[in-house]
């Protein structure tokens, strides 16, 4: 099957790329880029694109997919699922499932689950067994097996010891470890330590518990010089670590999510679960930095923490109710309409933050728009006007804050391993 | 006269008026509790269920006997456990209890925000017996009630909120509806109980408790809640009755008149000593009398509000 995305504007800053073309594609495979003939486009389906952009595939290096564990609140194919129709052709999924993503059989398990679809599934394997901080996992067998990371997350690698270890160990095949920085003896809270918290009588997560591990990670990061990656960074202060770290050429990265980018403590007030999270949602000023750090590369990409939860679950009591909400269908959407409308980041940026950053961290090929090259695609419509609802979300759960929100930017359509989603369908092409 | 909102979350944002309304009201139900049949037939046939999702037995028998005495029809509903791990939801067990057609329900919860929830799945009136470290509500009205019956006037009055702050929900009821009331609020702890940044809310802050006694009219003295981890937060309680336990030594040292509350239960030799939760500064016991009769005030309002 042959597919022209017509008058496009084709985006990558890898290439350097920034030209409106017309794009065909047969059997998978960019075939060319302009000069189109008539009979191109009498045998092929044609997008009419004008206005929208084209890219490399966007990556969410940040989703839990519960499956093996929790299927009932989300599985490697609905949460793929969820990725395409948010504008993704690539995941890596977090290792805190039942049971944790710690052994070699757990990767294959997933990568076989994630065979056929569109989106690619890239595990990220745990630092320890069982995530429980105590011995290094097998970290080469899972990597041989396709682990692309190591993290502990949900948690903190709490002994600085075998933090080292395992940093020291990953630089037998140069992968990261993905730190999930929370000091648990400070953390002992069900939101952001502040004004607002008092107001409502919830005890706080502090700043500091954030702060500590990102400190204490970067150091070991030059001392070792394996590479550390934050995760859904939340706070000023540990936004200016990494920024005075990465003067220094120290290796490491970091993510930021959208919820971070664009809500407050101050939303917690209604008491409404979907606004608990972990790290919790924090005040303007870290927001602000958040969006700075984007901004002056800082903060490397953006990842949605997506995490699926049983209505049952997150319907509980505040101080009970479990941590997270889902990212993939709404992340595009808040990125546009809360960095690029706001002219926080360039379109150009935009790709960076969500097709070629979160790849380079994690030693995957970035896609080219190029003749010959294989087509793993994004399609957007930056300035198309669209209400979330998440009684459409192809995911399996639907604990999201922003439902029926107003937002600025969608994607259009994804096309990878020969598949394309467009206007909510999946076809082989 | 009604109040300006049909359920009682918290003092946070309710206005003047309405604990104007309340105290007046409760002034006259205090009148009743005086009286050989201390029963009016106020809200017979009205339901009220009491949903205590903590062990409270104080406040649950001063509601009780509140809804006793306007002749109401009273539920308990007492559990220790959570419904995390009871197996049901806290929603399906309101919607069970709304399906009984109850008329009002009052709530008592380990978490911040449950009263609110309710008033989003239940069409009866919420009162807050309690939720979390947030606010306490009835509680902050009996202190003021109590204070006012002792002084006259609320207005322009000194109090200070002695002890662990930052784990009290009575704490922040004072100190949203003294203020309201045009009282000074002060409180007074080691830095370990008090919150960060709790002067934004207005109030002034004590390290030293014979600075606090020096300055303020009346203390309120909160309960050290050794089961909400207090021991944590102090080395013992023997330092803290040495550095911030109200005696009579330290009362009478600033030879002037100090008035006493506590929420009860007491810790003796700890937050009071004996001579002062049995001595003439307190007004200790007057505040649970003055408990029922609040407690009738605000169930009668809400409980006849259109
Ligand atoms: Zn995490
Ligand atoms: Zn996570």
């Amino acid at each position: 099957m042959k597919i022209i995305l017509k008058q496009v504007r084709l985006l990558n800053p890898e290439q350097k790329l920034d030209e409106k073309n017309d794009l065909l594609i047969e059997d998978g495979t960019i075939k060319k880029i302009g000069g189109l003939t008539e009979t191109d486009f009498k045998s092929s389906q044609v997008l009419e694109l004008e206005n929208k952009i084209c890219s490399p595939g966007f990556f969410d290096m940040h989703v839990h997919l519960r499956e093996p564990g929790r299927e009932d609140e989300e599985t490697v194919e609905t949460g793929s699922n969820a990725a395409a129709a948010g504008g993704f052709t690539g995941v890596a999924c977090l290792p805190n499932t039942n049971p944790d993503i710690d052994s070699a059989e757990v990767v294959r398990f997933i990568k076989e689950k994630s065979k056929d679809h569109l989106v690619d599934v890239f595990p990220i394997a745990a630092a320890t067994l069982g995530r429980k901080g105590e011995a290094l996992s097998p970290m080469y067998e899972l990597f041989e097996a396709g682990a692309v990371a190591f993290s502990d997350d949900g948690t903190v690698i709490k002994n600085a010891g075998i933090l080292r270890n395992a940093l020291e160990y990953s630089r037998n095949f140069g992968t990261p470890i993905i730190e999930h920085c929370e000091d648990e003896s400070l953390s002992d809270g069900a939101m952001n330590e502040g004004y607002t918290s008092t107001l409502l009588g919830l005890a706080g997560i502090p700043n500091v518990a954030e702060d500590i591990i990102v400190m204490r990670d970067i150091m070991m990061a030059e001392f070792i010089g394996g590479k550390v990656h934050i995760a859904h960074i939340s706070s000023k202060n540990s936004v200016e670590l990494v920024r005075q770290a990465k003067k220094k050429g120290i290796k490491v990265t970091a993510e930021a999510t959208p919820h971070h980018f664009t809500l407050t403590d101050e939303s917690v007030k209604t008491y409404d679960t979907n606004y608990k999270m972990n790290p919790p949602l924090r005040t303007q000023e870290d927001v602000d930095a958040i969006r700075l750090g984007l901004k002056d590369g800082t903060i490397d990409c953006i990842a949605s923490d997506h995490a699926p939860h049983a209505i049952e679950e997150k319907e509980m009591e505040f101080i009970f109710a479990p941590n997270g909400i889902l990212g993939l269908e709404t992340s595009v959407g808040l990125a546009i309409t809360e960095l690029v409308q706001k002219k926080i980041l360039s379109l150009m940026q935009l790709v960076e933050k969500f097709a070629i950053n979160p790849r380079k961290i994690l030693n995957i090929h970035v896609p080219q728009i190029k003749v010959g090259e294989k087509a793993n695609l994004s399609i957007i419509d930056p300035s198309m006007i669209w209400t979330v609802d998440v009684s459409k979300f192809k995911s399996k759960s639907k604990n999201s804050p922003f439902d029926q929100r107003l937002l600025t930017g969608k994607s259009i359509a994804v096309i990878n391993n020969n598949k394309m989603f467009y206007e909510d369908k999946f076809v082989t092409i | 006269m009604s109040l300006s909102n049909r359920h009682l979350l918290g003092l946070h944002g309710v206005p003047k008026e309405d604990i104007q309304l309340i105290l007046e009201t409760a002034r006259t139900f205090r009148e009743v509790l005086e009286r050989p049949i201390k029963k009016v037939p106020t809200l017979q046939g009205k339901t009220i269920v009491n949903l205590f999702y903590e062990n409270s037995t104080r406040t649950r028998i001063s509601f009780e006997l509140a809804q006793k005495r306007l002749s109401a029809d009273t539920i308990n509903f007492s559990t220790s456990t959570s419904s995390a791990k009871k197996g049901e939801t806290f929603k399906d067990t309101v919607r069970n209890i709304e399906a009984m057609k109850v008329d009002m329900i009052v709530v008592r919860h380990q978490s911040a925000g449950v009263p609110q929830y309710l008033t989003k799945i239940s069409k009866a009136n919420i009162i807050n017996a309690g939720d979390g470290i947030h606010e306490h509500p009835t509680q902050g009205l009996l202190d003021m009630y109590s204070i006012r019956e002792k002084f006259g006037r609320l207005e322009g009055l000194k109090v200070c909120i002695v002890g662990d702050v930052a784990h009290s929900r009575v704490a922040l009821s004072n100190i949203f509806g003294l203020k309201t009331m045009g009282a000074e609020v002060s409180v007074c702890g080691p830095a370990t109980m008090i919150p960060l940044g709790i002067e934004s809310l207005g109030v002034k802050v004590y390290h030293r408790i014979d600075e606090a006694m020096a300055k303020n009219e009346v203390l309120n003295v909160l309960r050290i809640q050794l089961e909400r981890d207090a021991g944590k937060r102090i080395p013992s309680l023997r330092e803290y009755h040495k550095f911030f336990g109200i005696t009579s030594d330290r009362i009478e040292k600033h030879n002037r008149e100090i008035v006493i509350l506590h929420p009860g239960p007491i810790n003796r030799g700890v937050e009071l000593s004996s001579e002062v939760a049995d001595g003439p500064y307190q007004v200790i016991l007057d505040q649970v009398t003055n408990g029922v009769a609040v407690r009738m005030a605000v169930l009668y309002l809400l409980g006849t509000m259109h």
